[in-house]
């Protein structure tokens, strides 16, 4: 692929409830090895963009397209198996079963599942299950969860199950990770911890990242570019610092004085 | 007190109307022409009792609540014992011991009793199976009875008309209801929670009534008779053997006793829910088993992970199907007389109650329910129409005591050993 083409281009997204138009003509384009921040004041839209580039709205305009493949309208899972891969504004894990089970149904689609292998436990399946359970491992530490593997994902901290939650969309192997809020809730120094792990995939592993937050801090601190949408339009796009200065941005944020 | 006079009024006056009106008058014959006639004296002292009682007990329903949570709860397992029940050996010895107990029973016991087990191992079987698309996937379905129709069905008619044998007919059975659960499950899998209740308690329906009308295939209301027995390896369990065959105790050079075939068929239905228990728990331990219990938990979540939902469902609906087929098969070949009465809605009821009973994806909960289930009716036949009575006092006390079933789910966690 060629560096011209960006991973994830999205264009002239909209999508429409009944009367009302949530995102209207949104575009976006997120290169390999970018962090891209989505910003925005409360009920802007942001989520909603989310959800039409993840597979969870069908869009009702726009085209996006995911290494220059049209998605649009493509069921959620799909993507995900395809390397899109989202966390959410409120955590969603499996909080009856365990830590290190979280990981392994997140990567079921890598996984033997083939019913006879199972049922006779045949080597090739106790390969694949060793193999999904050191890649748990290896997540598992890298997100300082490793002692809490076999507790249940409910009885963790807060900050816990959010580091659990990116620990999880990891190890599906994803080429483009899409963060919705990862830091809301988190105190100042979780915070700055995410800002390491987030700056470390991108940098380690070669993940390209699309962002939703809003702390400021943290989005000023790793966007390599940012997209400030207000009322479901887009309202300005650039460097952190040109949308800094950018006095729509600032009236959008602060209110008509 | 006061506060609830007036509905203990207005109670006790629906009593004497309804009842007045159900048990009080009656309709006789004089001559060519109906008259209404009075109910006598003692009718009307019962009546005026019952609406008493009802009087009294809305009148004293708090103080009644009050004393109803004074009843101590079932006692809890006590917890040395649930420690050394985690412990895998001791769960190994007492599967063992179980399966042990099971094999030398029928020997002890006389051949009502065993055939009564037997009949026990197909609810346990159709439990286990149910327990799959409910307890584990968290699908409600109602009309799991149709699956247990079709697989019943399955053999009847292929041994009505190409005459094939039982073993054969086991697969093909399970083979069909799998196709029938695959192709239901592709449309409706879709429909969440209550509407797909409804789908399937549509689908249970729709089978009977097919099988009642499709006269000409299935002989509708009269059912299918002379069904084939089972068979041990090609040796029958009957006096005299059919052409070309041998009987079993002729094989053996042991007199005939008609026990024998009682024996075996138990002995089949014991096999077939081991194998059941085997895949179930081979099933939990694998991938699909995680995925549906995190589809039970978060779809969407499922969804972001690249599951699809869909085919997992599909998967659980599938299995679980297949089960009932092999029941319905062994159930054909056991009473080797089948017809659409068989498969009513109570049939499916009365599974899905086994499976809330022993409460949800508990598989030794639902051995143990199974057991209470089939046992009660046959325990409380003395009671003869106040029997549904009983059975539901006791599932409403159930639902009091323990919402979360006899013995809820444990399942086994996978561990990270490091």
């Amino acid at each position: 692929m060629s560096a011209a083409t960006p991973l994830l281009d999205v264009s002239g997204l909209c999508m429409r409830f009944g009367g009302l138009l949530a995102v209207n003509d949104v575009a976006l384009q997120v290169h390999e090895h970018q962090i891209v921040s989505l910003i925005g004041p409360n009920g802007a839209g942001k989520t909603t963009v989310f959800n039409c580039l993840t597979g969870f709205y069908k869009p009702s305009a726009g085209s996006i397209r995911f290494r220059g493949e049209e998605v649009s309208g493509v069921p959620g899972f799909k993507l995900a198996r395809k390397g899109m891969v989202r966390t959410f504004q409120h955590v969603r894990l499996f909080k009856q079963m365990s830590v290190v089970e979280n990981l392994l149904v997140a990567q079921h689609h890598h996984m033997n599942t083939n019913m006879l292998a199972g049922l006779l436990k045949t080597p090739g399946f106790r390969r694949s299950e060793k193999e999904a359970l050191e890649r748990a491992a290896q997540w598992l530490e890298r997100t300082g969860l490793l002692e809490f593997a076999n507790r249940t994902a409910g009885t963790l901290a807060y900050g816990q199950q959010r580091r659990l939650e990116i620990a999880r969309c990891m190890v599906t192997r994803p080429t483009l990770l899409m963060l919705d809020e990862p830091a809301a809730g988190l105190n100042p120094r979780e915070t700055a911890d995410l800002q390491e792990l987030i700056a470390e995939l991108r940098g380690e592993h070669g993940l390209t990242i699309l962002l939703i937050e809003h702390d400021m801090k943290l989005v000023m601190g790793i966007s390599d570019h940012v997209v400030v949408i207000n009322q479901g339009c887009p309202l300005a796009a650039g460097s952190p610092e040109e949308v800094c200065r950018n006095p729509d941005v600032i009236k959008a944020y602060l209110g008509e004085t | 007190m006061m506060r609830n006079l007036k509905p203990a009024l207005i109670s006790a006056v629906v009593v004497v109307i309804l009842s007045g009106l159900l048990m009080g008058i009656r309709l006789s014959q004089q001559g060519t022409s109906l008259v209404l006639v009075g109910a006598g004296a003692d009718v009307a002292v019962k009546i005026a009792g019952a609406a008493l009682f009802i009087f009294l007990f809305n009148l004293f329903r708090d103080q009644l609540t009050a004393l109803w949570l004074k009843v101590p709860a079932l006692p809890r397992t006590p917890a040395a014992f649930s420690i050394l029940a985690a412990r895998p050996a001791a769960h190994r010895l007492f599967w063992c011991f179980l399966i042990a107990a099971a094999l030398i029973w029928p020997f002890l016991t006389n051949r009502s009793n065993i055939d009564l087990a037997t009949l026990v191992l197909i609810y346990v079987m159709l439990g286990l199976g149910l327990n799959i698309v409910v307890g584990l996937a968290g699908l409600l379905d109602l009309g799991y009875v149709g699956f247990y129709a079709v697989g019943a069905y399955t053999y009847a008619l292929l041994a009505m008309y190409f005459g094939i044998g039982f073993w054969t007919g086991l697969v093909a059975a399970g083979a069909m209801a799998a196709l029938f659960g695959f192709l239901l499950g592709f449309p409706v899998l879709r429909l969440r929670g209550d509407y797909l209740a409804i789908v399937t308690l549509g689908f249970g329906e729709i089978i009977r009534i097919l099988l009642n009308n499709f006269t000409s295939l299935t002989n509708g209301p009269n059912g299918i008779g002379n069904i084939p027995k089972p068979e041990l390896f090609g040796l029958e369990f009957s006096r005299r053997a059919s052409e070309g065959a041998q009987t079993f105790h002729e094989f053996f050079g042991i007199t005939f006793n008609s026990v024998h075939r009682v024996m075996f068929l138990y002995f089949l239905a014991l096999l077939l829910v081991l194998l059941t228990l085997f895949v179930i728990n081979r099933l939990l331990r694998m991938p699909v088993g995680r995925a549906w219990e995190a589809l039970r938990e978060d779809e969407v979540a499922c969804r972001s992970l690249g599951i699809n939902p869909t085919a997992v469902k599909l998967n659980a609906f599938t299995i679980g199907a297949t089960f009932a087929g092999f029941a319905g098969c062994f159930f054909a070949a056991r009473q080797g007389f089948i017809s659409p009465e068989s498969f009513t809605f109570i049939e499916s009821a009365i599974i899905l109650a086994i499976v809330v009973l022993g409460g949800m994806g508990s598989q030794l909960g639902v051995i143990l329910a199974a057991i209470i289930m089939t046992l009660l009716p046959e325990v409380a036949r003395q009671f003869d129409e106040y029997r549904m009575l009983l059975f539901g006092l006791l599932m409403v006390l159930m639902m009091i005591w323990r919402p979360q079933g006899l013995l809820p789910m444990k399942r086994p966690h996978m561990e990270l050993r490091t």
